[in-house]
């Protein structure tokens, strides 16, 4: 190094390189990473949403802060606060609805990317860790929105805030200290929004980054799966020992990405400046109404993205006057999901490979999932009721009732079908 | 099996709506500055007197097209600054003591209630004596606001089989006149709760434009990488 002169900007840059691997593992971690991390080659339409949700909690992060530098966690301040940042902050409606549509994008992309999991048997071994994190990830981003919704001190906000805090409540024994020590206050207060700022800007965001590190950690040690499930570690090149079918994710995937960047920043682009309440799926009409305590709204619907859990409370009939039962299963709706790797027993990972059972099963499963999510944003008695011989029960309940069943079903009975199913044989190679 | 899952498939068609439907049509057009220019007036002079709009500064007016003298000249009556928010000199308590409620801050009532709800509701009031105002309203049962237009409107009645309106005495202006102004009205309104709406589409299309171009260029891109993975 000392007797070479620099000479050029490109040997200066080297220069600087190797100072830093000296101190740090920067072209390590780069080749492992990046240049040398080998993805299969196969990849497909599933395939962009982990990169896209990465992209999501960036720009979530990034607007967030924005956001914080106007917005005043006070509730005789927080609505005005919000419609000051919506006309008076320059660019504050911008950055506004890029939070709030990114709070929904980040739910659809997560979803989509649990789904591909779910089709390509991305959580069997040896990636059980990766799916773990994963469903860590999802918590904890249910809580993120959840708190994040009080901040703009709407009717909903509020009203939202109180239903959730009261599900605590029902907790034999403990439940009403626990809620009240949960909101800081007999009700939803000035106290409640204080906290709940704090968890959604500092304590919930810091775990998810902790979470999606140790998440892209795993991955990395063990590979990617891919849409044949088929490993590409058990066939490599004999003398370079690189996977036959692996490409380097920089630059194959980091371009091939960028497309998928463009095109979902074309769909959020066209939902921040053209429709950024989404018919009121995203930004709801009654959180333009203050916070008001003493008006209860006559319908208290949730956000898209916690409909189909909310209708499995609701669906979940009391036993005496507790609604305890419904909130197990509410929690149990969500927590299933960490099963999965241990109740599959199917010989083959992918969709691809697996026989008509599954397939039936996981359609029933996603229709009941859409079922449930339509019916937790309307009111119960939405398709009237039963007559006499259903005792006049909400017909919507019943349907929610019956969605909820194939819903636990396709978990607790998958032991089973995965293994009866007739399955086709794996190719050595992935198609492609 | 199949069946079921067909069935559980086409439910969702059964859902109809149960609220009270608005079947009138705003008339919103926020390009339309003619328009917003008279529904600020109506504003200022009428709504202004109970309802703040606390969020909505007067210079903002400037965006459909007022000056700021002439918002000056026009529209603050009692010293307030250009760069002042639209407030009330109205004290809430004795509010609440008058009509039974506070009246509500309507900057962003549009954005609550809907446009077209707000359209139906001002053409919506009838005279109704068991009502302690006198007044109430097709669209807002037992709403405890009087009729602040009647002069304007003339008075309404409710025929209670047709459940139509019938105007019993003509105000001073005529029907399509007063439906103009509340047009006018709801139009201002529109603009006032997000008046920065045109301003936003108006840099969307650019960004669509701009992502429609980088979506050509990171293809090619991604074309050249990947022409040599076989």
């Amino acid at each position: 190094m000392a007797e070479k002169k620099v000479s050029t900007a490109s040997n200066a840059l080297a220069g600087v390189v190797d100072w830093v691997d000296a101190r740090f593992p920067l072209t390590s971690n780069i080749k492992n990473h990046l240049t040398e991390y080998y993805a299969p080659k196969n990849f497909n339409f599933w395939y962009f949403f982990g990169s896209l949700a990465l992209l999501v909690l960036v720009m979530q992060i990034v607007t967030g802060i924005f956001l914080t530098m106007h917005y005043k966690p006070d509730a005789q301040e927080a609505f005005a606060s919000v419609e000051y940042i919506m006309r008076d902050v320059f660019g504050g409606n911008i950055i506004r609805y890029m939070h709030s549509t990114g709070a929904s994008m980040f739910f659809v992309v997560v979803y989509m990317h649990m789904f591909r999991g779910l089709i390509y048997g991305s959580y069997r071994t040896p990636r059980e860790l990766i799916w773990l994190f994963g469903v860590g990830i999802f918590l904890v981003l249910m809580g993120e929105a959840f708190f994040g919704y009080l901040l703009p001190w709407g009717q909903m906000s509020y009203w939202g805030a109180q239903v959730i805090v009261n599900l605590f409540s029902t907790i034999p024994f403990i439940g009403p200290d626990l809620s009240e020590w949960l909101r800081g206050d007999y009700l939803v207060s000035d106290a409640t929004l204080n906290r709940f700022f704090a968890f959604h800007v500092i304590a919930l965001p810091l775990v998810l980054l902790g979470l999606v590190a140790v998440h892209l950690i795993a991955l990395h040690e063990v590979g990617s799966n891919n849409p044949d499930g088929v490993e590409i570690k058990a066939l490599k090149d004999k003398k370079t020992g690189i996977p036959l079918d692996g490409i380097p994710f920089h630059p194959y995937y980091s371009v091939k990405d960028l497309v998928g960047v463009v095109v979902f920043l074309m769909v959020f682009a066209a939902i921040v400046f053209f429709a950024p309440e989404m018919g009121g799926y995203f930004l709801e009409a009654n959180n333009f109404v203050p916070a008001d305590p003493l008006k209860t709204p006559a319908h208290i619907a949730p956000v898209w993205y916690f409909t189909p859990y909310y209708s499995i409370l609701r669906a979940v009939p009391p036993i005496g006057i507790s609604q305890f039962p419904g909130v197990v299963a509410m929690g149990l709706s969500v927590v299933v999901f960490a099963f999965l790797p241990w109740l599959d027993r199917s010989p083959v990972k992918s969709i691809r490979y697996r026989g008509a059972l599954y397939k039936r099963w996981l359609t029933a499963f996603i229709v009941s999932f859409l079922i449930l999510g339509y019916l937790g944003t309307v009111p119960a008695d939405v398709w009237g009721q039963f007559g006499a011989w259903m005792g006049k029960a909400d017909r919507a309940t019943v349907v929610a009732r019956v969605c909820m069943a194939v819903y636990f079903l396709f978990f607790a009975l998958m032991p089973w079908y995965t293994k009866r199913d007739k399955t086709k044989p794996v190719p050595e190679r992935v198609t492609y | 099996m199949k069946n079921l899952w067909l069935g559980l498939l086409l439910l969702p068609a059964l859902a109809w709506a149960n609220e009270a439907a608005i079947t009138v049509k705003a008339p919103v057009d926020l390009s339309n500055h003619d328009s917003l220019q008279r529904g600020a007036k109506v504003f200022v002079n009428y709504c202004l007197n109970c309802h703040s709009a606390n969020y909505m500064r007067y210079n903002r007016l400037q965006d459909i097209g007022l000056s700021e003298k002439q918002i000056k000249d026009n529209l603050l009556f009692a010293g307030e600054k250009v760069g002042d928010t639209m407030q009330v000199a109205i004290d809430p308590v004795e509010a609440k003591k008058w009509f039974g409620a506070t009246p509500p801050d309507l900057s962003v009532e549009v954005r609550a209630r809907g446009a077209d709800w707000l359209y139906a509701y001002l053409r919506g009031f009838y005279k109704d004596d068991t009502r302690p105002t006198g007044w109430n309203n097709t669209v807002y049962d037992k709403v405890a606001m009087p009729h602040v237009l009647y002069e304007l409107q003339g008075v309404q009645e409710l025929n209670h089989e047709t459940q139509a309106l019938e105007l019993v005495k003509p105000g001073k202006l005529s029907p399509s006149e007063y439906n103009a102004m509340v047009g006018d009205l709801t139009n201002f309104m529109a603009f006032m709760a997000e008046p920065a709406k045109q301003s936003r589409q108006m840099i969307g299309i650019f960004v669509l434009l701009f992502l429609g171009v980088m979506l050509v260029l990171v293809k090619k891109i991604k074309a050249e990488y990947w022409k040599d993975i076989k």
